[in-house]
């Protein structure tokens, strides 16, 4: 077959093309990389169950580019109400390209009422953020998002350190004017604590500030559990949840935590325990 | 094989251009009062285009020596800046001031690092400079396209705690330390003999403040010095200030509105994400890098305000 020299770089154009859109979806997958979890986290995580890829237990909301890769608020929505019979009992959230990828493990109950949760959270480079949502019969379901965020876990500590240290410890919880008798009441639970990450180095001494972070939080209401979780470095400074209980009757919100300090950032093997925090708050429905 | 002259010629050629280059790169300086001289920087983004060069940043000139105000975005704005000096006066620098942490304030230091050159910065300077240092570092190379080691990030010699007055012969500087305010580790220099305050990143003109260290601890400070009287106000980002406290009342307009939209969600019990999204618009067409630094200040503002008893 003969080609002019025109159809002969029509040709090579078109290669060219028809090249740069088969490698397209390549680029992108390359930035929104799975492989972390795919090949490590899952396994970790899950072994070898099961997990559905769906937005109809839970949702959750974040921003697509994160003002402040060290304050990313956060949201997971749940699509279904918390009954006896049918509930989430467990969430947990992961930053695949974190440096310690686990955010936390978040226990519900079906007092819990709606097992919707906000955090704010370190991102450390563009990645991933997902909840996977354990039901009271063991399925699994799983919702991601997407963040553009870089330096979370590494960003310098607070901006005044001095007066955050000096409030460290404290609680607050914050509940809307208007509750009802056994329905959901959204609540934010505040806590001071600078969550240091262990990542954030000393210039001068080169000696990286060993981690520092709230590790366990408890709230029930009446001694009963609301929310029970198991958390970790990715959580920004002072600490922000917002999550649901029901109040059947007047009753005391406590909020129980503690801290602990690792050796090393990435890894949870050795620690020394810290101190322990609590505070009540009486609700009147 | 024997090097031909054409090749010698060119390499000498080269290194003169190089030599050359360097010789006549002197910042542009504007002399705003008696012996005060500022390189204006102009409302962009740190990026990788300016390399962070961005700042007011200059000097004061003594009868015996020379206090630097601030050093520029990265090494190379530091030696311009000292060619300037040059062109400007044969007295030698004495001091170096940096007026708090920030990379386009500092990454210049490098260039005046020698015997007989004293830095001076606030209290809180050299442990700011210490736990951001690193990522600093890390990030200039992505963000500005330049090559920064831990030398250049230099530490104050002297610190200020409240007040220190500095002496160029004839001419006395009083170099004053914040309370947290833009940054945790503010310093300003007044100058008596002209009644000229360089006042740099607690004053922004034009530019959107950011709010580093505390929206409160700024609005109290400004509100403190607007009832001092300045001939010259030289902000960080802007032109000179020459009606104080006048074009002062943008800034603070824009804190205080701030202040009183993010506690009044706090008290509805509104969030965050909330907060991000509604607070401050109004002041969206009055400020350049607007959309750059708003939501982040706002995000800095509303996690110090929601710790208010």
């Amino acid at each position: 077959m003969k080609l002019t020299i025109e159809k002969k770089m029509h040709y090579k154009i078109f290669k060219v093309c028809f090249m740069l859109l088969l490698l397209t979806p390549a680029l992108v997958n390359a930035a929104k990389d799975e492989t972390q979890w795919n090949h490590l986290l899952k396994k970790q995580y899950f072994a070898d169950k099961t997990i559905k890829e769906s937005n109809d237990i839970i949702e959750i909301e974040a921003p697509y580019r994160a003002e402040d890769p060290a304050l990313v608020p956060i949201k997971i929505i749940s699509k279904l109400k918390q009954t006896k019979d049918r509930y989430i009992k467990k969430i947990i959230v992961l930053i695949d390209k974190n440096p310690f990828p686990f955010v936390g493990e978040f226990e519900f109950t079906p007092e819990t009422g709606k097992a919707d949760l906000a955090m704010r959270v370190r991102i450390n480079s563009y990645s991933y953020v997902r909840a996977i949502a354990e039901m009271n019969d063991g399925q699994l379901y799983m919702t991601k998002k997407f963040v553009k965020a870089s330096g979370g876990c590494s960003a310098p500590i607070g901006a005044d350190l001095d007066s955050a240290m000096k409030r460290l410890g404290k609680l607050k919880f914050r509940l809307d004017k208007n509750i009802k008798t056994g329905e959901p009441a959204l609540t934010q639970l505040l806590i001071s604590h600078p969550n240091i990450t262990g990542m954030q180095m000393d210039q001068m001494t080169r000696f990286v500030k060993k981690s520092h972070f709230v590790n366990h939080l408890k709230v029930t209401f009446d001694d009963k559990p609301v929310l029970t979780a198991k958390i970790d470095i990715a959580i920004s400074a002072d600490p922000n949840f917002r999550f649901y209980f029901v109040p059947k009757k007047q009753g005391v919100l406590k909020a129980e935590f503690t801290d602990i300090s690792c050796e090393s950032p990435i890894s949870r093997s050795v620690c020394s325990k810290g101190s322990q925090y609590s505070s009540t708050y009486t609700v009147k429905p | 094989m024997p090097i031909s002259i054409g090749v010698v010629l060119k390499i000498i050629l080269i290194l003169f251009f190089a030599l050359f280059a360097q010789l006549v790169n002197a910042l542009n300086v504007t002399e705003v009062s008696s012996g005060i001289y500022v390189h204006f920087g102009q409302h962009e983004f740190p990026n990788k285009v300016n390399h962070g060069a961005i700042a007011n940043i200059g000097f004061i000139v003594g009868d015996s020596c020379v206090a630097v105000i601030d050093t520029g975005g990265n090494p190379e704005q530091g030696y311009a800046l000292k060619k300037a000096i040059e062109k400007t006066t044969s007295k030698p620098v004495c001091y170096v001031i940096n007026t708090h942490v920030h990379p386009d304030h500092i990454y210049g230091n490098i260039a005046f690092k020698q015997p007989g050159v004293t830095f001076i910065g606030h209290n809180k300077l050299a442990r700011a400079m210490a736990t951001r240092g690193s990522y600093y570092i890390d990030k200039a190379n992505e963000q500005l396209d330049i090559k920064l080691k831990p030398k250049h990030i230099i530490p104050p010699d002297k610190s200020v705690k409240r007040h220190m007055s500095i002496n160029l012969g004839g001419r006395k500087l009083t170099l004053t330390a914040h309370p947290t305010a833009h940054t945790d580790n503010d310093l300003t220099v007044f100058d008596q003999k002209t009644n000229t305050l360089w006042m740099s990143d607690l004053l922004f003109i034009e530019h959107l403040p950011v709010i580093d260290g505390s929206l409160k601890g700024w609005l109290k400070e400004l509100k403190r010095m607007e009832k001092l009287n300045y001939q010259f106000v030289i902000p960080g980002h802007g032109p000179v200030v020459t009606d104080w406290p006048k074009s002062m009342q943008a800034e603070k307009f824009y804190l205080q509105l701030l202040l009183t939209e993010i506690r009044q969600m706090i008290k509805k019990g509104l969030f965050i994400e909330e907060a991000i999204k509604t607070v401050g618009y109004s002041e969206k067409n009055k400020w350049k890098l607007f959309d750059q630094f708003h939501k982040r200040n706002v995000t800095t503002a509303f996690a110090e305000l929601e710790w208010e008893e």
